[in-house]
């Protein structure tokens, strides 16, 4: 430590700086950015709280707690400065937790987070080197583990449908109710099944968009995830193009493909609404899809790895395995996210434009 | 020749799966139990060493250009005799490692060993370098095998070690759990390696300081 110090002390500029160009310089910093990433969450995170009362709480905290201690393990043992206070470690418990089902054991938030810090952050270099998002390699981690606890998903204290108050009313003892999600019950019973356990279209895309309904704590409420993701658009943390991109591409390839009459497929008679409204496509295209660290470098990348994103959620929703994709899709692209950045790389800064040699 | 030299060289400083990283593909998919990494190890480690007796004792009227093709006659014959034997006396093991015991043929390490090393020294090198990366092979094997049952079992050897509050991660024992478990072996070794590299270094540069 104090060989450290010293050449400190000797490298502090005394009387002149001279740095290389760019010289203009904002008040973002990395801190600041997370910080208000995870504010903007917030709501959504609050409102899952009434939703799914305590158990969302206790996964939450875990994710966070479970995260944060693990960072700061690992950067004391690897002697690194301990940079919990940045708020990224904390966003991704958070992001993690809004992965989850509620009230989930205790155990799986917290290999869930060790998964997401330890092995997707840290083995690759800690923040700013990770080639996939620590979230959704934490979400897929645990999904592998423990199948039956991850698909048991909470059901809404406030959904407003005959079902569900009608169980929550027996019950009323339980710490929780389960049942299934909207694109659970779409996958294995139908469509008409699931407007029927709404009551109808209108009941269902209103319950829906509020969200008052089951799934995981960050998949229900469109409203106050589409809010919150406003705010980094406005404040320029994320572009536009891209949930705009994935939603609209989900939205495209579920109406042509995902119809279908007497279990025949109908072109041009999906439910686009639907699919965008329910699941984590949402959540995944407002926060997950906008990773600064693990997404392409250019505008016309990002919106080529939402495309994809887009593209491999319908495929893994209409024809795969699962009923929802959005964190599957999203780990794919990154996958592939160097090689979108090798063809279509940033201008250097102070250059003309130049036909776009490859390497 | 230094024999001792010959066999230790198989164990950690060339060891097959983590240094050479040579024959992963069974070290992924048969290691998700002890028993069964084991049983793969001690097959390839009689295969290996059988083989590289042969080749180096015939390595002198084997035409070059039409070595690597002999060699494989030579591997099958072994690997096969190493099947009827697993299949008499082992039936459960042989049904475990199922297709993976005829891939022995063309796992890279024999085939490796034979070109490298049996093709241009004599039978008792040859034979003690086979024992060596084969005896390093298995103790890969067994290492990623305990590892894996472990965490994602609660078990070693089939018997229950951890009770029923253990959870274990079920990711472990699938594939994604042999990767996961082979890169953090192979990043502990490559640490430990660095830092007795920097501190040897640390050494010369005090020594070459007094003086």
């Amino acid at each position: 430590m104090e060989t450290k110090e010293t050449t400190a002390n000797i490298q502090k500029p005394e009387k002149l700086v001279i740095t290389s160009s760019p010289h203009v310089h904002n008040t973002e910093s990395v801190t600041k950015i997370m910080w208000i990433v995870n504010l903007t969450l917030l709501p959504a995170a609050i409102f899952s709280v009434i939703n799914f009362g305590l158990p969302a709480l206790i996964t939450m905290l875990l994710c966070i707690a479970g995260s944060a201690a693990c960072e700061a393990a690992i950067q004391y043992w690897r002697k690194v400065k301990v940079t919990v206070s940045d708020g990224s470690a904390v966003l991704t418990g958070l992001l993690l937790a809004m992965c989850l089902p509620a009230g989930i054991a205790w155990y799986v938030p917290v290999i869930a987070s060790v998964a997401a810090i330890g092995i997707a952050k840290h083995t690759m270099g800690g923040l700013g080197h990770n080639v996939f998002n620590p979230a959704h390699i934490g979400r897929a981690f645990v999904m592998a583990s423990y199948p039956v606890a991850m698909t048991t998903w909470a059901v809404s204290r406030i959904g407003n449908s005959a079902d569900f108050a009608g169980a929550m009313g027996k019950v009323a003892d339980f710490d929780v109710v389960t049942g299934a999600t909207p694109l659970g019950i779409l996958k294995q019973q139908g469509y008409q099944a699931l407007v029927d356990s709404f009551g109808g279209q209108s009941a269902m895309y209103k319950a829906l968009f509020i969200g008052n309904t089951g799934g995981s704590l960050g998949e229900t409420s469109a409203i106050l995830l589409i809010l919150g993701g406003l705010v980094l658009v406005i404040k320029k943390y994320i572009k536009w193009q891209v949930p705009v991109v994935m939603i609209g591409t989900v939205a495209l390839f579920t109406w042509i493909f995902g119809g279908k009459v007497d279990g025949k497929l109908v072109y041009f008679t999906g439910d686009p609404v639907l699919h965008i409204l329910s699941g984590g496509l949402i959540i995944g295209a407002f926060f997950m899809a906008t990773d600064m660290v693990t997404t392409p470098l250019t505008t016309q990348g990002q919106v080529l790895f939402a495309f994809g994103c887009g593209l491999i959620t319908v495929l893994i929703r209409l024809y795969g395995g699962y009923p929802e994709g959005v964190c599957y899709s999203i780990l794919l692209m990154n996958a592939l996210t160097p090689l979108i950045d090798r063809y279509i790389f940033p201008k250097k800064f102070g250059s003309l434009p130049e036909p776009v040699t490859r390497s | 020749m230094n024999l001792w030299k010959e066999f230790t060289k198989g164990l950690v400083a060339e060891n097959p799966i983590f240094r050479l990283a040579l024959s992963l593909c069974p070290a992924l998919a048969v290691t998700s139990n002890v028993y069964n990494a084991l049983g793969m190890g001690v097959t390839v480690l009689f295969v290996i060493t059988c083989n590289n007796i042969v080749v180096s004792a015939f390595r002198n009227v084997i035409h070059p250009k039409v070595r690597v093709p002999v060699y494989i006659m030579s591997i099958a014959t072994i690997v096969t005799v190493a099947m009827l034997t697993l299949e008499a006396y082992l039936p459960v093991l042989f049904r475990e490692l199922g297709i993976y015991l005829p891939l022995v043929v063309v796992f890279a390490i024999i085939l490796a060993r034979a070109e490298v090393f049996a093709a241009k020294n004599s039978v008792i090198p040859s034979m003690i370098d086979g024992l060596g990366m084969g005896v390093g092979f298995t103790i890969g094997m067994v290492t990623i095998g305990a590892i894996r049952e472990i965490i994602g079992n609660g078990s070693f050897f089939g018997y229950q070690i951890l009770g029923s509050w253990y959870h274990p991660p079920l990711i472990i024992i699938l594939a994604p759990g042999g990767f996961i478990v082979i890169g953090f072996i192979i990043g502990v070794m490559n640490l430990n390696e660095k830092r007795k590299k920097d501190k040897s270094e640390k050494a010369e540069m005090a020594a070459g300081g007094t003086i």
